[in-house]
């Protein structure tokens, strides 16, 4: 992960997202932009540093403490660095009737961590999170913006493989390393 | 056969893009609005069809359109909810990302009868892959001149964008997502002033479930009065059902409103049975916040009748013995299942997901979450169970937005219903970690009504 600077930036092509986010919205609304901004934030640098706070509040002409109080109310956005790969297991109702606690000591013993910890490595985390959408399919983890359902033991193997292999989570259309 | 209004074309290969879809007789709806109806005829259709609410809540769709505020000068808006989070329910998912144009064309249309010239769909954070495909028709849409300046030469004017959540089950509610949509915590509003009047950006602003506006299209392809034919009483068309839990044939269904539950849940058509040959213990009929129903009260209303996959027959009996049949969110429970256990993450669920920013709501549903959790391992006493009584009792309508009741429904039920389970649990602490308590007795229900 790159060290963030004060003076971060994003590169053209996500100013140019952000642009067409901020064209979305009537003149002087830009602030509607603010969730979307967050994701791509997010999906550039791994989390949302203070910095990037900072940085996001001065794109849209807003004051931080407008982000920061947007930033920690959602679950998805993660203000503390986490691993590449996030591991999202619901543990909702339907899910939890079909199997998501086996799953998720499943990959705390593989892993070795505990829920809400990450690999050494920086490579995995492991949260348990609430429904997803997908209680039909169930047990299921999210990975970036990948649903994978029907979860076994294999199945938790083969995506770990996967992953290690190739953590490149592809997420709002951006690919990211 | 169960006729389909939505997932009509499901089957058909490519039916997410533009030219299969076009093909398939899609934007037809729109032509037809465009170029023959008047913005108060389609409304008028809209009420004929008697088309309610999708999202859960079942209110008549053309009354809530009939309530825009107009104001000269003023721009208007209409909001897609796609904030899709109720547990039990993944219907809005399973639609947007097989027939993205469907909820598109119903946008247009609607747009067209309330006249809003912008309109969002919001959209849940985590379903991000949903909102590329969505974002994919949109453009498709726009190229084959459906939306931007002058559709169809009429003179009206549409633009379409999709906007992300973050991973909040509040922003379902739709004040909380008008806040969210404006770039703000998603704190519910209290009303009124209500949306029609001051909604986004304080403009008039009309916010419904994807399956709602999807459903306008059939309604003005074929009139209101053939979509009102199918049906049962107020409850007229087709209804999206998310079948999950311990059934044979999970998965997405339309069913004609109106089914039998009975033949919902046994009949290879749809859920299959329960799974492994076991018996059904309980079932949550409409996601989560609904009253869940004891085995011999899912098929059956307490008076012995039919129960049936309407509003009204899956009401009936209030919340004594019944249920509602909200989002469609049917989640089934065979015998092995634990309610104690289910009921506590529920709750967890709940307190997770409060805003915060009603006491009752915020504290209530901790407690009722630490409380459920001494329970289920074991360590509750029976006054707890009256406790649980007690804090539910002091939610329910004591909050800004629904989420409070929706909190406190479903521990209410289970208390009512499965009492004998919870003082199993206290009684048999040790017992209880091994086994479960299998299929609650009518007859302790009955005694605890009268």
């Amino acid at each position: 992960m790159e060290e963030l600077k004060p003076n971060i930036q994003f590169p053209q092509e996500l100013l140019d997202e952000v642009q067409r986010t901020v064209n979305m919205f009537p003149e002087g609304k830009q602030k509607s932009a603010l969730l979307r901004v967050l994701h791509l934030a997010q999906a550039h640098w791994g989390y949302l540093s203070s910095d990037v706070m900072d940085y996001v509040a001065r794109l849209l002409h807003i004051q931080p403490i407008e982000v920061y109080e947007v930033a920690t109310f959602y679950s998805m956005y993660d203000t503390t660095p986490v691993g590449k790969v996030k591991l999202e297991v619901c543990r909702t109702g339907p899910c939890m009737i079909e199997g998501a606690e086996k799953i998720i000591s499943y990959i705390e013993k593989q892993l070795g961590i505990k829920e809400g910890e990450t690999t050494p490595d920086g490579l995995f985390t492991l949260k348990a999170v609430e429904c997803l959408g997908a209680c039909g399919y169930a047990p299921m983890l999210q990975a970036g913006e990948q649903y994978h359902e029907h979860l076994t033991e294999e199945k938790v193997d083969e995506l770990i493989a996967m992953y290690r292999q190739k953590p490149l989570a592809n997420y709002m259309g951006l690919k990211h390393d | 056969m169960t006729r389909k209004l939505l997932l009509e074309n499901d089957h058909i290969e490519g039916i997410r893009t533009y030219d299969v879809y076009r093909k398939n007789g899609g934007y037809r709806s729109v032509e037809k609005a465009l170029k023959t109806m008047s913005p108060d005829e389609i409304v008028e259709e809209v009420k004929k069809s008697g088309l309610r609410g999708r999202g859960g809540a079942g209110f008549p769709t053309g009354m809530k359109w009939s309530f825009l505020a107009k104001p000269e000068g003023v721009p208007r808006h209409l909001l897609c909810n796609a904030d899709e989070s109720e547990p039990g329910t993944f219907k809005d998912r399973y639609l947007m990302e097989r027939i993205p144009h469907l909820l598109i064309e119903g946008m247009i249309v609607s747009s067209f009868a309330l006249g809003a010239n912008q309109s969002y769909i919001y959209i849940r954070g985590e379903y991000m892959y949903v909102l590329q495909i969505l974002e994919k028709a949109i453009q498709e849409a726009y190229a084959n001149g459906w939306l931007g300046k002058n559709i169809l030469g009429s003179g009206y004017d549409l633009d379409l964008s999709v906007a992300p959540g973050a991973g909040a089950y509040i922003c379902g509610e739709e004040t909380a997502l008008i806040e969210s949509l404006e770039g703000e915590r998603g704190n519910p509003r209290m009303k009124p002033p209500f949306p029609a009047v001051k909604g986004l950006w304080q403009r008039p602003t009309v916010v419904n479930n994807v399956e709602t506006i999807a459903a306008v299209v059939p309604i003005i392809n074929d009139g209101g009065d053939e979509y009102a034919k199918i049906g049962v009483g107020r409850s007229t068309g087709t209804k999206l059902i998310s079948a999950s839990g311990n059934i044979n044939k999970p998965g997405v269904y339309e069913i004609e409103l109106g089914v039998s539950v009975e033949d919902f849940l046994y009949s290879d058509q749809y859920c299959g049975g329960i799974k492994n040959g076991k018996k059904l213990k309980a079932c949550v009929p409409g996601g989560s916040s609904v009253p869940v129903l004891p085995h011999f009260l899912v098929c059956k209303t307490a008076t012995g009748t039919d129960r049936l996959m309407t509003y009204e027959s899956l009401a009936e009996g209030g919340f004594e013995t019944g249920s509602m049949l909200g989002s469609g969110g049917f989640i089934v429970y065979d015998e092995d299942q634990c309610m104690v256990k289910n009921t506590w993450n529920f709750a967890r669920f709940y307190h997770h997901e409060s805003c915060g920013q009603c006491s009752p709501c915020r504290e209530g549903t901790g407690w009722m979450k630490k409380v459920l959790h001494n329970l289920e391992l074991g360590k509750g006493k029976v006054e707890d169970i009256d406790l649980l009584w007690d804090i539910q009792s002091k939610i329910e309508g004591n909050t800004i937005c629904p989420l409070g009741d929706a909190a406190a429904w479903p521990v209410a039920a289970a208390i009512r219903h499965f009492r004998e389970e919870f003082e199993w649990h206290v009684n048999e602490p040790v017992l209880s970690q091994t086994r479960n308590f299998g299929l609650v007795s009518e007859k302790s229900f009955i005694t605890q009504t009268v």
